[in-house]
């Protein structure tokens, strides 16, 4: 029976998108059958950033509306074994995502996988409300930022009370906070809240930190999940949270301004 | 005071520090409305019309809440009615339609 995961944040654009795909390629490679699903109706994103969008010929609506099985609409990764994508319908109305169907879905693919990771639109509407109803487990995706830690304890919320455990009085959904596009130079100036200020705010454990970089635009221009691209920090980072979440004790790396050369803080003190 | 001496002097508050006082003020509050049982605006409305058959009063003076405490909450209704003199304007009003 797989585990389903909502990534989700209240807030757009913080990077659950980036973080699904990365997130979902990682436990892939770990050896476990995952699937990313895009919750994002209207606004298909997944598919690009996981470098499928010319394979899409079915979406998750059509299986929902019974105009194709899932077996159709499921694209399987090319690159990584065990790592398949669900992609959504770029055109039809939100509407389209009901509980009875989306349930219907995740019973199917919950036989077949291990784990079941919904990419949540942003917003607390609808489709952010689906995404979330069925998760077993949300990894908050934060940026340290005043109004995206608002969103993200607003999120909380709204998984404490909406989602389907909360209804049915069953064990909570399980929480983790992945702190997204950290600046360790910014926070050592006083510029940006330090992983422990939101911790101390949000108050639920730290799956992760993952440093702001370019690695992560590089990536997406090329359509490959960051985590494959082995030598960039925000890659590494998001193995590590992999580990972390499968158990494994790591420790955060990315959180201290880098060492800089002789050359670089001489060039840095005369800039 | 020039702009530098109030820069340089006091020992100045980082804009993070800033960010997290804030975040903790606002979300104290919004998590105090979040915990407050939905229950409550039907009670305020319930409570408005059983004190409206005895006096005038306004909806908006009638307030609410619960607070949480650690062995016990208490239910807090406060309800301002009118001052006498603005009850009986209304009632010679009513007297005389
Ligand atoms: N660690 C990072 N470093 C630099 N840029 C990043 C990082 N994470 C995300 N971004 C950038 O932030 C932007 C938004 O990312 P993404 O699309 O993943 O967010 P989202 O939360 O899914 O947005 P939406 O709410 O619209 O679905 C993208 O341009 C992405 O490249
Ligand atoms: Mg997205």
């Amino acid at each position: 029976m797989a585990k389903i995961i909502v990534m989700t944040s209240g807030k757009g654009g913080v990077g659950k998108t980036t973080s699904s795909a990365a997130f979902g390629t990682g436990l892939a490679l770990r050896g476990f059958k995952t699937i990313v699903i895009d919750f994002d109706v209207g606004l298909r994103n997944l598919d690009l950033i996981m470098g499928c969008e010319r394979r899409v010929v079915f979406d998750f609506i059509n299986v929902i509306n019974g105009e194709a099985n899932l077996n159709q609409a499921l694209i399987k990764d090319k690159r990584v074994d065990n790592l398949y994508i669900l992609p959504t319908s770029q055109t039809r109305d939100k509407d389209a995502l009901t509980k009875a169907g989306v349930e219907k879905v995740l019973d199917e693919l919950r036989r077949d996988f291990d784990y079941i990771i919904c990419d949540s639109p942003a917003g607390i509407e609808k489709g952010a409300l689906m995404a979330l109803y069925f998760a077993d487990c949300a990894i908050v995706v934060t940026n340290p930022e005043v109004s995206s830690v608002r969103d993200s304890d607003r999120i909380l919320g709204v998984l404490a009370s909406r989602s389907r455990r909360a209804e049915l009085s069953l064990d909570p959904v399980e929480e983790h906070l992945l702190l997204t596009r950290y600046d360790p130079d910014r926070v050592e100036k006083g510029e940006m809240l330090r992983v422990d200020d939101v911790l101390d705010i949000l108050a639920i454990p730290l799956l992760g930190v993952i440093p702001e970089s370019q690695a992560v635009l590089r990536a997406s221009n090329v359509g490959m999940p960051v985590v494959l691209d082995e030598k960039s920090n925000a890659g590494q980072a998001y193995l590590d949270a992999v580990a972390r979440f499968l158990g494994e004790p790591v420790e955060h790396r990315f959180v201290k301004p880098e060492k800089k050369g002789i050359l670089q803080r001489w060039l840095g003190r005369t800039a | 005071m020039s702009i530098f001496r109030f820069f340089l002097s006091s020992p100045q508050k980082t804009t993070a520090e800033h960010a997290k006082e804030r975040l903790q003020i606002v979300l104290a509050h919004e998590r105090a409305d979040r915990s407050s049982p939905d229950y409550l605006p039907l009670l305020q409305k319930e409570l408005l019309s059983v004190i409206a058959k005895y006096v005038q009063i306004d909806e908006k003076k009638v307030e609410v809440k619960l607070d949480r405490g650690g062995d016990c909450s208490m239910l807090e209704v406060n309800i301002e009615l009118p001052s006498p003199d603005a009850r009986r304007k209304a009632a010679a009003k009513a007297a005389n339609s």
